[in-house]
């Protein structure tokens, strides 16, 4: 910054008559060259911690790359160099008929999720409109006091609501009929497991999709509204005509920021089964972690990966259409 | 922000019918609300709750509602567990170091694509929004690899180099909207008189960006303070653990410790609420607000 700054300010002093209307070579050169210097060190660090990393994502994915590998890395004399098979770790990804299973368990654990908060979130932002000051703005707190949850405390939370012994819901659920829960474990069956890992996400999730869409409620302009209803039309066609093509924008945003963070939901599966989550609770990104960091086999993890991403990438492209856009109004 | 001043100016009253009929619906609003409330905060309240609980009270087949007599004899003990103290001074070291790098260079980027129209800062724009669509955890087994090549892996520097990754894409974008919201017309006033343009832009809109550099560094602060997953890979020993691996201890043990682990979670957790009060109000008026606009 500071080499940009003299070298900017420098030629001003000696601005020379005979170069009316074009601006010295020298000063051109500084002017063009800054925004470069700028952006400069940002880019160094997202090739180095980003692109290099998912370069060798792709390449790992196309590799037999064990323990004995990684051993080489680090130390060239001992283990094994690495060895390119091709298409295998991709052929016994699709080959494995729990890759399948994982697969739509993680679609089906996405839609669920992604539908609860969309649902429950747009509603309480609706509601947050229609309540009194005190109650709005008390549940506002609250709402943020969630938001602020570290993610792993969150986890710890609904871990001790669930408890198998001293659970509060245990006994709540006991005491309001449902049945006999006094000493019920909630992960031996795995819709019962994934019931209790749909609370966290959605519990954590719900705040920052209620702010936002009361945020951007406030923003459909009233006097449009009134217009409508003079004009005779329905609550219905003021939704549909007013309200939704004002909202659509925020509501394609945090749908696809909903999906891609939860079709890569790691850490509540893996803390809730306490670092060492049974078959039936994988979700692609838990079975790829399995299979690089617990059967060190690296390769296929890295193929697994690879799926994820491409996944995402299709869902991202609705995401980054809108921001685009947004971007280039400003 | 002019972002959050447009969401304030705009914001009306609830469409509703009046008289009676809206009167009345009100009410169940705020019945609903309040039933909302009550669900959405007794997770909390009762982690809160537990923290100050006796043994005996924690483990009663009817539980206790309220921690009276309460103790604070689970904060000693999660404050004198192993490795607390040394967890916490790492995610200062770790946090810290990422959020002042990430917060020089985003700012230098933010400036950079806000106020020139240089070649290729489109392409720049799209790559900086695309990278945050990169699944972390696809990272993860690339980046230990890395790590272990260069001897950065089970060393908390290593950490911070993966955090840079995780916050500095955002933090680009943050400022770029808070550089963006100061009219250039107040740079240009003064470069006629006689301010260069380095200088106009630190003597002018350098003052009027810091409150958006001190929010965009609470946010990064946020993001790297809570993770977990990179740490707990990359971190082997347990004296460079960072806070919230330390947490996630508790469960694996034998018998767990709830009193203690809600009180740890209690601890972690009120740094966090603190600076999220502070700039929360940036966070989901300055993304709606944007949409709105577009």
């Amino acid at each position: 910054m500071a080499a940009v700054g003299t070298e900017l300010v420098q030629p001003r002093s000696r601005r020379q008559p005979a170069t009316r209307g074009r601006l010295p070579l020298r000063r051109r050169i500084v002017k063009k060259s800054g925004p470069y210097l700028l952006v400069l060190p940002s880019i160094v660090i997202i090739v180095l911690v980003l692109a290099y990393p998912v370069y060798k994502l792709f390449e790992l994915s196309f590799q037999n790359y064990q323990l004995p590998q990684l051993i080489h890395e680090s130390h060239p004399k001992l283990g094994k160099p690495t060895v390119n098979v091709g298409l295998a770790n991709y052929r016994a990804v699709f080959k494995d008929s729990q890759f399948w299973t994982v697969l739509w368990r993680t679609i089906l654990f996405t839609v669920v999720n992604v539908g609860a908060t969309m649902v429950l979130g747009t509603a309480l932002g609706v509601l947050l409109t229609r309540l009194s000051k005190l109650i709005r703005v008390s549940l506002s707190v609250v709402l943020i006091l969630v938001w602020a949850t570290p993610g792993i405390v969150s986890i710890t939370i609904w871990n001790w609501l669930f408890d198998q012994q001293f659970g509060v819901v245990n006994y709540a659920l006991t005491k309001l009929h449902f049945g006999n829960f006094i000493g019920h474990s909630w992960y031996t069956s795995s819709l019962q497991g994934f019931f209790v890992v749909t609370c966290v996400v959605v519990w954590s999730a719900i705040p920052f999709v209620a702010i936002t869409m009361q945020a951007a409620l406030t923003q459909v302009p009233e006097e449009l509204v009134e217009a409508a209803r003079v004009d005779g039309a329905t609550a219905l066609q003021i939704f549909r005509r007013i309200t939704f093509p004002i909202l659509r924008p925020i509501l394609v945003i945090i749908t696809s920021l909903s999906v891609i963070w939860d079709f890569q939901v790691f850490t509540q599966i893996y803390i809730l089964r306490d670092n060492r989550p049974e078959p039936w609770y994988y979700l692609l990104s838990i079975f790829s972690f399995v299979e690089s960091f617990k059967v060190h086999n690296f390769g296929l993890g890295a193929a697994l990966s690879v799926i994820v991403m491409l996944v995402l990438a299709c869902v991202s492209i609705f995401y980054i259409r809108q921001i685009v856009r947004i971007g280039e109004a400003q | 922000m002019t972002a959050v001043s447009v969401g304030r100016a705009r914001a009306h009253k609830p469409v509703s019918a009046g008289g009676v009929n809206g009167r009345f619906s009100k009410g169940i609003a705020n019945i609903i609300g309040l039933v909302v409330l009550i669900v959405m905060l007794f997770p909390i309240y009762w982690a809160v709750s537990t923290s100050f609980k006796r043994g005996v009270d924690m483990t009663r087949v009817t539980p206790e509602w309220f921690p009276v007599p309460g103790t604070l004899q689970h904060y000693f003990d999660a404050w004198h567990k192993a490795f607390f103290l040394s967890s916490l001074r790492n995610s200062a070291i770790i946090v810290g170091s990422t959020v002042v790098i990430a917060i020089i260079v985003a700012f230098f980027a933010a400036v950079a694509i806000a106020r020139t129209n240089f070649r290729g800062r489109r392409a720049y724009i799209v790559i900086i929004i695309l990278i945050q669509m990169i699944p972390q955890t696809a990272l993860i087994i690339p980046l230990f690899v890395m790590l272990s090549r260069v001897h950065q892996q089970n060393q908390l520097s290593g950490v911070v180099f993966t955090y840079l990754a995780l916050v500095l894409p955002f933090s680009v974008w943050t400022l770029r909207g808070f550089v963006a919201n100061i009219p250039k017309d107040l740079e240009e006033a003064a470069m006629i008189d006689g301010c260069s343009r380095v200088g106009a832009f630190m003597r002018v809109t350098f003052p009027l960006v810091a409150p958006g550099l001190v929010a965009t560094a609470i946010f990064a602060f946020i993001q790297a303070w809570n993770e977990f997953t990179f740490a707990y890979v990359i971190i082997q020993d347990n004296s460079k653990e960072t806070a919230t691996v330390w947490l996630a201890s508790f469960s694996t043990q034998q018998q767990i410790d709830w009193g203690g682990m809600m009180a740890g979670a209690t601890m972690l957790s009120i740094p966090l609420v603190i600076l999220f009060l502070l700039v929360q109000k940036h966070f989901a008026t300055g993304l709606t607000a944007g949409a709105v606009k577009g």
